[in-house]
């Protein structure tokens, strides 16, 4: 099987509009949750988000564009943009028919279903862009990126709620493991933050009103983000012929289902991933030296995630540092753990640990390093990154250091 | 406590647990009903569209919105009160 490297980096979310901004934020342990400003935001219990501020489409994109890019579509493109450029590559040829796209998102284009059915059922208009279709699609993103690109391979999307972009990344992975393509642009994006996006979630009872504090005693629930990170995938003979600059090794992968309930999590689902994920990459417990938690900040989440990395560990998990930088970030539910590979990647580079935030209280049942409030630097080799998704469905990734 | 407030919680709760009204006791718990935290949350929102009133409940931490939920008897009790105080 081919070795996959990573040869490029994008993102915008709240704590950056570029990878430097983001690991920077998360190097200070800045907090990108505030305020929530959209329309009707007042009919909201749920009133605080990890929101984009002063974001304009303008500034990025035409008029025409704009007419086609939901706010997910034009968060995955400038993420890709970074992420591309960093990578040197220019696809044509044979190059362009052997690379492609697979991109992570719930909600695909949220806001503009939310536009057009408030258009529609509350302010009684019988008429809708022409583009609605073509905007809110979950593809869009994906479709965009191939386009703008010239990627011909392989390219879909893939929605499995919180776990989409490392299911999305996984196979990507996969794909250039297996010969059947050189190079894959992966990663995920989310726009879920509108009025009836939080609408839906205040439904659950699971959002927080005031912060995302993961692990810590009072954690009262998530809070949720938005933005994209976009990453280049390459196989690692066709980068090291080039002389492209690694930033990382993917070296495993694992998903699996836990077939048992449609919101509450399983240890024994989520500690089979992370156990797989190690073997995959034939990675003893010893060898890894951080986990990117899925930390959410709910109660069940954040206990049932622990049990889980203990049990994978075993004694190991008390010698792990284990962080949730959705205490940054927010959740960005299908674009989430494409933000949090950042963080991945960063340890591994710059030996520096994304803290959890917000933590104020140890809890029993979340007895682990948590790396609380202040970033560590520890130079580290081998890293995982978990999301555990409603509906049971865990996926995680094991990188190396280049 | 107003026997209508009751029998429409009982009504909700036995809907639920897909039992007979008639076999809902007072002191019995959710868990006793066999109503789940999925359960809990969809009761909740057909308790707040039967009264029209606002149920402080965060499944995070199911004390700290003081709407006791640990037996039938206390969910028709907060209810009471909270149409007392919300229909003011």
């Amino acid at each position: 099987m081919r070795r996959v490297v990573i040869t490029g980096q994008g993102t915008i979310n709240a704590l950056g509009r570029n990878v430097a901004e983001t690991l920077q934020a998360m190097r200070d342990g800045r907090c990108g949750i505030g305020d929530l400003e959209f329309q009707d935001v007042e009919r909201l219990s749920i009133r605080i988000g990890a929101q984009i501020k002063g974001y304009e489409p303008e500034d990025s994109f035409n008029r025409q564009q704009i007419a086609l890019y939901d706010r997910f579509t034009q968060f995955t493109l400038l993420a890709a943009r970074e992420a591309i450029g960093q990578s040197g590559l220019s696809f044509s040829g044979e190059l362009a028919t052997r690379s492609g796209v697979i991109l992570g998102t719930s909600g695909g284009g949220m806001n503009t279903l939310d536009e057009n059915y408030r258009s529609v059922y509350a302010d009684g208009k019988n008429r809708v862009h022409p583009f609605v279709v073509p905007k809110l699609m979950n593809n869009a993103a994906a479709s965009h990126v191939s386009m703008e690109w010239n990627l011909k391979g392989p390219s879909f999307t893939v929605a499995s709620a919180c776990a989409s972009s490392n299911h999305a990344m996984g196979q990507a992975m996969q794909m250039i493991r297996t010969g059947m393509a050189d190079v894959m642009i992966t990663g995920g994006s989310e726009a879920m933050l509108c009025f009836g996006g939080i609408k839906a979630w205040e439904g659950l009872r699971v959002m927080s009103k005031d912060a995302c504090r993961p692990f810590s005693a009072n954690r009262n629930g998530m809070v949720q983000g938005e933005g994209a990170a976009v990453f280049v995938f390459e196989d690692y003979e066709r980068a090291r012929t080039r002389g492209a600059d690694i930033l990382a090794e993917v070296v495993g992968f694992s998903m699996t289902s836990d077939a048992a309930d449609i919101v509450m999590p399983s240890k024994q689902g989520a500690s089979r991933a992370i156990a797989g994920a190690m073997q995959d990459a034939r990675l003893n417990p010893e060898d890894v030296a951080y986990v990117n938690a899925h930390g959410t900040g709910t109660t069940a989440n954040d206990k049932t995630e622990c049990a889980a990395v203990a049990d994978a560990f075993g004694h190991h998990a008390d010698d792990l540092m284990i962080s949730s930088t959705k205490s940054m970030h927010g959740h960005l539910i299908g674009g989430t753990g494409a933000v949090e590979l950042l963080a991945c990647i960063m340890a591994l580079r710059e030996g520096v640990i994304a803290p959890t935030i917000g933590y104020e209280e140890p809890d029993p049942e979340c007895a682990l390093d948590v790396v609380p409030n202040v970033a560590r630097d520890v130079k580290v080799n081998a890293v995982l990154s978990n999301a555990f998704a409603f509906g049971g469905l865990n996926a995680v990734l094991a990188l190396r250091a280049a | 406590m107003s026997d209508s407030i009751k029998d429409r919680v009982i009504a909700i709760l036995a809907e639920q647990a897909m039992l007979e009204p008639g076999d809902v006791s007072m002191d019995q718990s959710l868990e006793d009903l066999g109503i789940d935290s999925l359960g809990l949350v969809e009761s909740i929102f057909a308790i707040e569209e039967a009264f029209d009133v606002s149920v402080p409940f965060n499944a995070n931490d199911p004390t700290e919105g003081d709407f006791d939920i640990s037996s039938v008897k206390a969910i028709i009790e907060a209810v009471t009160g909270l149409v007392a105080t919300q229909a003011a």
